[in-house]
């Protein structure tokens, strides 16, 4: 298995080189990032091309990356002020911000990507291709549907659930929420419980959106915890680039 | 000459024929599909983002509630991505047991398809058929898991226990006659595995009967053959998968091609159609319905052969078992750890796939470390599916409509998430 990931990556780096940029993942698997701009140009030869011949698009999916690698409970340090529960804040309030100052000016340059996972029949191999947005609001990407047709409804869903624009869409909107839906529910800054419930008032005899009366909770606290035994299912470094002082 | 005039036709989403939630915006000239436009997310529950609020064990069960009509091939696909990233192998019985499973839920899946799919276009005796076996195999899941239907049976590690040594049996009522009843627990009178291998004996026979009651029905052909032709170029572009794909002509398995568990050990066979017309879907299901009959035999036989562990004895990812939780220091801070924190996974990101009932389900699963994932993506096949409707519908009738849904093995779980 890891004989044909080594033969195709050596084949993705001799077809695109420096457009393409290969990431660590587990094993049996090829994670390649690229840029924006080289995004369809790379896609049409990683379809068209017939010793790489990705045919299918499996699986298309947005991601945001605003609170990765933030825990709720501190477990590598020793606190001066002892455990909370963990719930009293947001995760990323007091230092997600800004976290990457080396950034194009945009607060959050890598915060968005698009993952594209494809699939050829032909050779019965599997790619992972990974996109960062344009930063800005909202984060921009360009469409593939017409590479892929089967794109269309994927990025449907990512443009409705992570607010990502794809440039040349021919329909984009929203697909799986409300209609008449305000926000992106799957960006980390989103609660869980949502902004607004929906209930039934016997005055008005109709139904009435009214802002959430139950506040988000964390039954669990999340924790980092580094576990050498597991290590070598573990990929060598994180897929966002390293925190500046690192 | 009348004046002919373009209207919308709005089906669903509380119709029969919509198989749940579908909301489905027709446009028509006459009777003829000018555009279908179909509006999903009525049951969206977000499963996704709740996964991100939960240690990884429990979204188990979350995932038997996307396709809810083959609970164990979702839950099959999410703890092969946990295992891929802790880097882990489960024990050997535990894999025949999955596969044995996943193939039980593939004939619970294509029993509910042909009977919905019968139902939809007409044929109302073969639901009642189909109801007859399922009963069976839920009967089964019931044995192994204590539930039906949502059974969170797989954990990350193996299976949650071995196979039962008994069976439930009737109990007399005054509904049913002791005779009645002493033939329903006829079958029931030895282990689970003993039951699945009297049914897998049954099973040939109950697919002639559909067979005989649909495969050269005049009717049944006339409703499916040459109606929602996929081409197999459109197919692969479409992002289509399992049996549509299949019914297209390309023969691509994930079973027999990128095997996973001991699917590479088992002996089968892989239908493929040639139309790829809705005949031809329902054919290669019917196929498919003898071929994982095929399967769960040989893996009865291997499970009666080979007893062993079912589950991984690392307890820092499985439970410890329940004596040694009681006596043991060590084994009671395992359960307290998994059961109230969890685990931690390593950093990184996989994708799990497998051939579920309706095509390739596949989990992305993302995590920076910690004890819930950081990012979970159910690649539901009946997504692309539904999306690669409106092609398929246009320029048929509205009737056929309701054939192409049904040929698409449409669950809305799944869809919405």
């Amino acid at each position: 298995m890891s004989d044909a990931i080594e033969t195709l990556a050596g084949s993705l780096a001799r077809r695109f080189g420096e457009r393409l940029m290969r990431l660590p993942a587990v094993a049996g698997e090829l994670t390649v990032e690229v840029s924006t701009v080289d995004l369809k140009a790379v896609c049409t030869s990683l379809r068209d091309d017939p010793d790489l011949a990705f045919e299918v698009l499996a699986d298309l999916s947005g991601i945001d990356y605003l609170d990765y690698g933030l825990e709720e409970w501190q477990t590598q340090r020793a606190t001066g002020t002892g455990f909370s529960r963990g719930v009293s804040r947001r995760v990323g309030d007091a230092e997600a911000p800004a976290p990457d100052a080396a950034g194009e000016g945009s607060a959050q340059p890598r915060r968005f990507a698009v993952v594209y996972h494809l699939l050829s029949i032909t050779h019965n191999r599997r790619l992972r291709l990974r996109v960062y947005c344009e930063p800005g609001e909202p984060p921009l990407a360009d469409s593939v549907v017409d590479i892929w047709p089967g794109a269309n409804w994927y990025e449907r869903e990512a443009f409705d659930l992570f607010g990502i624009l794809f440039r040349g869409h021919p329909d984009l909107r929203r697909i799986l929420t409300d209609y008449g839906f305000v926000g992106n529910p799957f960006r980390k800054d989103f609660p869980l419980s949502g902004h607004v419930e929906v209930r039934y008032d016997p005055d008005k005899q109709r139904v009435i959106y009214q802002p959430v009366s139950i506040e988000p909770r964390t039954l669990v606290p999340r924790v980092i915890r580094r576990d050498h035994r597991y290590e070598p299912g573990l990929s060598s470094s994180p897929p966002v680039p390293a925190k500046p002082n690192a | 000459m009348p004046e002919i005039r373009n209207f919308t036709l709005n089906f669903g989403p509380q119709h029969p024929a919509a198989h749940g939630v579908l909301r489905l915006v027709l446009e028509l000239e006459g009777e003829v599909v000018q555009k279908a436009d179909p509006h999903i997310g009525l049951l969206h529950r977000g499963t996704e983002k709740l996964a991100e609020s939960k240690p990884f064990n429990q979204s188990i069960g979350y995932m038997d509630r996307l396709d809810y009509v083959s609970m164990m091939c979702n839950e099959h696909a999410y703890v092969m991505a946990i295992e891929k990233l802790l880097g882990i192998e489960i024990p050997l019985r535990a894999q025949y047991i999955r596969v044995m499973f996943d193939e039980i839920t593939r004939i619970l899946n294509h029993l509910m398809w042909l009977g919905a799919h019968g139902i939809d276009i007409g044929a109302m005796t073969v639901f009642l058929y189909c109801f007859r076996e399922r009963e069976d195999l839920m009967d089964c899941y019931e044995a192994v898991s204590g539930t039906r239907m949502h059974a969170t049976y797989y954990r990350p590690g193996g299976v949650y226990r071995d196979l039962p040594g008994a069976m439930p049996i009737y109990q007399p009522s005054k509904f049913r006659s002791r005779k009645e009843i002493d033939r329903l627990n006829e079958a029931r009178a030895g282990s689970l595995l003993d039951f699945i291998r009297d049914f897998t004996d049954r099973f040939p026979k109950c697919v002639d009967e559909y067979e005989t009651l649909l495969t050269d029905n005049r009717i049944w052909k006339q409703r499916t053959v040459n109606i929602g032709i996929l081409s197999p170029e459109r197919a692969k572009a479409l992002s289509a998968s399992g049996p549509v794909l299949r019914g297209s002509g390309v023969v691509w398995d994930l079973r027999k091609f990128q095997p996973y568990e001991v699917y590479d050990k088992v002996d089968f066979d892989i239908p493929v159609g040639v139309n790829g017309d809705c005949y031809d879907r329902y054919l290669v299901r019917i196929e498919e319905l003898r071929q994982s009959n095929r399967i769960i035999r040989q893996c009865v036989d291997w499970l009666k052969a080979n007893p062993g562990p079912v589950m991984l004895a690392d307890h820092k990812i499985t439970p410890p078992r329940r004596v040694e939780m009681k006596e043991g220091m060590e084994s009671l801070i395992h359960h307290f750890k998994l059961f109230t924190e969890g685990y931690s996974v390593p950093e990184g990101e996989a994708y799990s796939a497998v051939e579920a009932p309706k095509g390739e389900f596949g989990v992305w699963l993302v995590s920076d470390g910690a004890n819930k994932p950081y990012r979970l993506k159910a690649r539901a096949p009946g997504f692309p599916h539904l999306a690669a409707m409106d092609e398929m519908v246009r320029g048929h009738m509205l009737a056929d409509v309701v054939a192409v849904i049904g040929t698409l093995d449409i669950v809305f779980g799944e869809i919405d998430r």
